[in-house]
């Protein structure tokens, strides 16, 4: 009976909204035409969104920038999660750095990225060109797919350090004496990490994979602050397509479809996760 | 020896590449203006603090603060005592549906933002909450609380059910228990969880940017992403503001690393 306050406010305030949205999503109300009225229109909202290419567009962009930092972020996650964790002295201070991005607003990071990359004398392309690894350097912001290099810096900056951390706890929880094993059977540093390191990673790496996927595909503060979708729509991801249709353009009906949409794609991926992962955390405690 | 040494430079390089933006921002917001671009300065020859005077003057940054102060502040008042209850019974009490309602707290906490603006903007139009503080703490609720029930859970199991049963047997009841035997084993997790809960709604974005309406009620994340400048960007401005922003989640990283990352992996790997 404890659990019921909680779990009241839960339900009232977390499935209500996504429930309403749905509800609205089938509904015309555009907040700047009200002599439109509140009008039952069924899937017609949907309808619009699937022949609307800046929808496609965006979910093109987000399922791609998911894609590409998530695996960027769990490759030199894993690297950094295995460095820190051969190191016999001085954890506890790079894990503080470690823990340091994670930490800072995302706001913060994308701004902080996009002054790094601001052309054409930011710091970025003062560096590039003095090297002359590039010739002229892009005016990142100005270009629809160099723009996305600097978001996808700056969102591996802050997350890889924390899939790191992640990943460092369930190495932390291998047992050592395996590869004292392996080693005596003449098993290289390769051999170890395939056979030993990857199999038994393989939950912890799950969980962060789905933990980052999740949090990608509703990306939204740092490109907000770095390209604020342009240019153009090039760099727009679906969360802020919704955002626009519901906040600048008061189409409640319409942009409560795209973000039911941004709900279903993330919760179906969710709920696969649960169910692969879940059943073992959830009934009984690792220990 | 040759290993060891390389990996000592990966590792020295990777901490490098993890610290260098925060140090170049923070460079940045004590150089003029006029010197933001084209040279390359390391180490700033002295600082300026035009930037920082000017964000809580001329930005009234020193608001956003305080709104962000108060939002957070409250939100997490209201989670931590309430989340406790429910992850306690949650942890300990036996009932049909339980794993049921864990996965489904897990997935609250997974959902995205941007799906509940709408009714929540509606929801808060009619009550005339928008662009107030309640306006802020309510959608807060809905990512803060499912966050700290999840959490809460993991560290009430950690706690070795003996000692209440013991209680138990000297016949305290359930509520006596949890005051006297559980809350003061668990307050280390109940930290934790207040400054995971904290961080989150102070970083927190889109609910700000959603339904509030003015400096008066920004947030910093908000009230910095929205500076703008007449004719440019305001880069020093926009730094310093960064800078400041950042400032209480680094002190919170430096106390509490160790609880921060226990808290991290509770929450993610044991469940």
């Amino acid at each position: 009976m404890m659990a019921l306050p909680a779990l009241g406010l839960i339900g009232v305030i977390a499935l209500g909204p996504v429930l309403w949205a749905m509800w609205e999503s089938l509904y015309l109300h555009d907040l700047r035409m009200p002599w439109l009225g509140h009008r039952f229109i069924g899937l017609q909202n949907y309808v619009e969104a699937f022949s609307d290419p800046r929808f496609w567009g965006a979910i093109g962009h987000t399922v791609v920038f998911a894609t590409v930092s998530v695996t960027l972020e769990l490759v030199f996650g894993l690297a950094l999660a295995i460095a820190v964790d051969s190191m016999r002295r001085g954890q506890g201070i790079v894990r503080t750095a470690m823990l340091l991005p994670w930490a800072v607003p995302t706001v913060v990071v994308g701004l902080v990225w996009r002054f790094i990359f601001e052309s054409p004398a930011g710091l970025m392309n003062t560096v590039l060109a003095g090297s002359r690894v590039i010739a002229s350097p892009p005016i990142w912001f100005a270009d629809p797919l160099a723009a996305w290099t600097p978001i996808i810096l700056a969102d591996a900056w802050k997350t890889t350090p924390f899939v790191a951390i992640l990943l460092l706890a369930g190495l932390q929880s291998i047992d050592r004496s395996l590869y004292e094993a392996a080693r005596i059977d003449g098993a290289g540093a390769w051999r170890q990490f395939t056979d030993i390191t990857l199999p038994l990673l393989m939950p912890a790496l799950l969980v962060a994979l789905v933990f980052r996927a999740v949090d990608a595909l509703r990306v939204f503060d740092v490109i907000y602050v770095m390209t604020g979708g342009g240019p153009g729509t090039a760099t727009e991801p679906i969360a802020m397509y919704a955002f626009s249709a519901l906040l600048e353009n008061l189409r409640f009906g319409y942009g409560s479809a795209l973000s039911v949409m941004v709900f279903v794609i993330t919760f179906l991926l969710a709920l696969v996760a649960i169910r692969r992962l879940g059943r073992r955390a959830l009934v009984e405690p690792v220990s | 020896m040759t290993w060891r040494v390389l990996r000592r430079c990966a590792i020295a390089s990777m901490v490098a590449a993890i610290l260098f933006p925060l140090y170049w921002a923070a460079v940045a917001s004590f150089t003029p203006e006029s010197q933001l671009f084209g040279q390359v300065d390391l180490v700033p020859a002295r600082l300026v603090f035009d930037h920082y005077r000017a964000v809580f003057t001329e930005r009234a940054l020193g608001t956003a603060v305080w709104n962000s102060l108060v939002v957070a502040g409250a939100t997490t008042l209201l989670c931590v005592p309430i989340g406790a209850m429910c992850a306690y019974a949650l942890a300990r009490l036996q009932f049909r549906g339980r794993t049921l309602v864990l996965a489904s707290v897990l997935a609250i906490s997974m959902f995205p933002q941007i799906s509940i603006v709408s009714p929540l903007y509606l929801l808060l139009r009619e009550l005339r909450l928008i662009d107030t503080y309640a306006g802020l703490v309510l959608p807060y609720l809905t990512f803060a609380m499912p966050l700290t029930i999840w959490l809460l859970v993991a560290f009430f199991r950690q706690i070795p059910r003996e000692l209440e049963e013991a209680a138990f047997m000297d016949g305290a009841s359930r509520v006596h228990t949890l005051a006297a035997v559980v809350l003061p084993l668990s307050w280390p997790g109940l930290a934790t969880t207040a400054i995971l809960t904290f961080l989150y709604c102070w970083n927190e974005f889109l609910f700000a940017l959603c339904f509030t309406l003015g400096p008066e009620r920004y947030t910093v994340p908000v009230a910095i992403a929205l500076f703008r400048g007449q004719y440019q960007v305001p880069w020093g401005q926009i730094l310093a503001g960064a800078l400041v922003a950042t400032l209480p989640v680094a002190v919170l990283v430096f106390i509490a690393q160790r609880r921060i990352v226990a808290g991290l992996t509770a929450g993610a790997i044991k469940g």
